[in-house]
């Protein structure tokens, strides 16, 4: 127990050291932490399935797009959106989404469960692309960031950079909170179970499809929560938003960092950020530097970063 | 729609879904009988379409330039497989993805480099740009005839090469144990290497027959690459037969999806949605069987 007590105490002072951040750096690095953040949002909620559940998802990204998409298309054109009810309907929106994809992505496995999420994420990718239903190709604007008000009270304006940084390093660190609830509950002891043997699982009664399912849902909804984060930020959705770049990206953060371990992933954000920042400035052709760093990192670092730190007790509870 | 157009279609339909099953095929014989999935071979694809038409403005032929394209792509296709995908063998699938992944980026990123990111047309070889009239005002293009037979044949070759020489026998072998046939002395190193080149060349090869039909541009890669992971999960993996099978039906429902107006409830839903009826189908094969047509239970 001393671990989750040093695990606690770490956290803490990265979340102080977070949290002063807007009052140390200027604009442009509190912008980019946020980006960060977001993305730790993101990349975290892909871990619970593919470094917990085992279900390797190359669709991820349908999620994150699709509640971007709700927000744009529930704000009125010039004027700020209630925050709460945009919010409850984008999470309901990609909890929705995620349930009817897991119910037919989680008919298959392996191999099948890689290429069927990614045509599925593909599906949604037309869905936005091909039609005008939000503006087609271009995407579609959030002229105006929601505002959230607390009978009348407003507690915090998305339109300040910093008081936006602030809202999303909260959510970062409230998901964080829940997930480890969640892995630490009988339920997520079922889950690295079902990862680790789902025939024997299966055996001992579980039905692990539902598990299988709840966890996807889970998953999509905060993968939702990252999305509508990110739109808000960017003030723009577009169906690039939904594709597979997004997805595999995701899914790099995770392997960089450290899989199954909640905060290799989040890692794996910043660095994979910063990477494409430095990668963006030595060239235009920054997607081959990139593409040979992915490389590098699935022949030479399988258990990310994390693992490097934490060695051997990594490979203990890692991948089963 | 009268029967002249539908016919034309079908034809259409026909060969799209011929040239996704050269792709889809290697695809699925990686998968079947390596374990391998392979995100990068769609960038095959653009590698040989973009190769087609670099290459006929070097020679001035359409014909050497896939002669020496097919050679090229196997070197690139071989040196890869010993280079990188050998190493994966024993990986889990996310290892698979994640280092594909990073050659995609690598491949449309020299592609770039090298080609630039204009869209480019390649010119129907002379003998080939005829075509056949149908009607007073319907014609069909010999190339794409050309384009259905030349796959067509390719079919029949795999199936005797799979099923009817010494090295197709070593090919089902290694894919349902490896261990067993290399202890009677069977190199399956080499087994799998030209089992990936043969995969690497089909598909390099579909992107350069399709390079004056399709035109060649970037992205063209991935969009075949998505579309033949459905063409194999309709079909099951690591079935050859069913890459056909799925490949023609895509193929059909694809073109048609283009085609066809439907209206419900004052909503235009094709061709508007044309490009998701693929999608929808695989959805329906899922909820039928999940294991594909001609897959094995899983």
């Amino acid at each position: 127990m001393a671990g989750a007590r040093v695990r606690l105490a770490v956290l803490g002072v990265l979340a102080l050291a977070l949290a002063a951040l807007p009052f140390l750096a200027d604009k442009f690095y509190v912008q980019l932490a946020t980006k960060i953040l977001i993305l730790a949002i993101f990349a975290m909620s892909l871990d619970l399935l593919v470094g917990y559940t085992g279900l390797v998802s190359l669709g991820h990204a349908a999620f994150f797009g699709f509640a971007g998409y709700l927000l744009a298309l529930v704000s009125p054109q010039y004027e700020a959106a209630n925050l709460w009810t945009s919010l409850a309907i984008a999470l309901a929106g990609s909890a929705v989404l995620a349930l009817v994809i897991g119910a037919l992505v989680l008919r298959t496995s392996g191999i099948y469960f890689i290429m069927v999420t990614l045509a599925f994420g593909e599906m949604l990718f037309h869905l936005f692309h091909d039609t005008s239903i939000a503006g087609g190709s271009d995407g579609i604007y959030v002229y105006v960031r929601p505002v959230g008000t607390i009978f009348g009270w407003q507690p915090f304006d998305f339109e300040d950079f910093t008081h936006f940084y602030l809202v999303v390093l909260v959510a970062a660190l409230g998901v964080y909170a829940l997930l480890r609830m969640v892995l630490a509950s009988p339920f997520g002891r079922v889950i690295v179970g079902i990862r680790v043997n789902e025939h024997r699982m299966r055996s001992l009664g579980y039905h692990t499809f539902r598990y299988k399912l709840v966890c996807f849902v889970l998953a999509g909804t905060l993968a939702g929560l990252a999305g509508y984060l990110a739109a808000v930020q960017f003030g723009v959705v577009n169906p690039d938003m939904l594709g597979f770049h997004v997805s595999a990206s995701a899914l790099m953060m995770l392997i960089l960092g450290g899989m199954g371990t909640l905060v290799g992933p989040a890692i794996g954000a910043a660095v994979m950020m910063t990477l494409e920042l430095l990668f963006q400035k030595i060239t235009d052709h920054w997607l081959l530097p990139m593409g040979v760093f992915i490389v590098l990192v699935a022949l030479l670092l399988p258990r990310g970063l994390v693992g490097l730190v934490t060695g051997a007790r990594a490979k203990d509870d890692s991948r089963g | 729609m009268d029967l002249g157009t539908f016919l034309i279609q079908v034809l259409n339909g026909v060969q799209y879904g011929l040239l996704l099953f050269l792709v889809a095929s290697g695809l699925t014989l990686v998968f079947g009988i390596m374990g391998i999935i392979n995100l990068a071979h769609g960038s095959f694809y653009m590698i040989g379409a973009y190769l087609a038409w670099s290459l006929s403005q070097h020679f001035g032929s359409l014909w050497l330039a896939i002669l020496a394209g097919v050679v090229l792509t196997v070197l690139i296709g071989v040196a890869l497989e010993w280079l990188l995908i050998n190493k994966l063998y024993h990986r889990d699938h996310l290892y698979q993805v994640l280092l594909t992944y990073g050659l995609i980026l690598v491949f449309e990123e020299l592609r770039s480099v090298i080609w630039g990111n204009d869209v480019h047309g390649v010119a129907v070889p002379e003998w080939l740009a005829a075509s056949i009239r149908l009607t007073d005002t319907l014609a069909y293009p010999v190339y794409r005839l050309w384009i259905s037979a030349v796959c067509l044949v390719l079919a029949v070759l795999m199936y005797l090469l799979i099923q009817r020489t010494r090295l197709g026998m070593m090919i089902r072998a290694g894919a349902s144990n490896r261990e067993m046939v290399q202890s009677l002395g069977i190199n399956i190193q080499l087994v799998y290497r030209l089992v990936f080149a043969l995969g690497v060349a089909l598909a390099a090869f579909a992107g350069m027959i399709a390079a004056p039909v399709s035109s060649v541009f970037p992205g063209m890669g991935n969009q075949v690459l998505i579309i033949c992971f459905v063409v194999v999960v309709i079909g099951g993996i690591g079935s050859v037969k069913g890459a056909m099978a799925g490949a023609i039906l895509i193929g059909l429902v694809d073109t048609f999806g283009k085609i066809v107006q439907v209206e419900i409830a004052g909503f235009r839903v094709l061709p508007e949605l044309a490009g998701m009826t693929v999608y929808l189908l695989m959805a329906a094969v899922l909820l039928w069987r999940p294991e594909g047509i001609f897959g094995r239970r899983l």
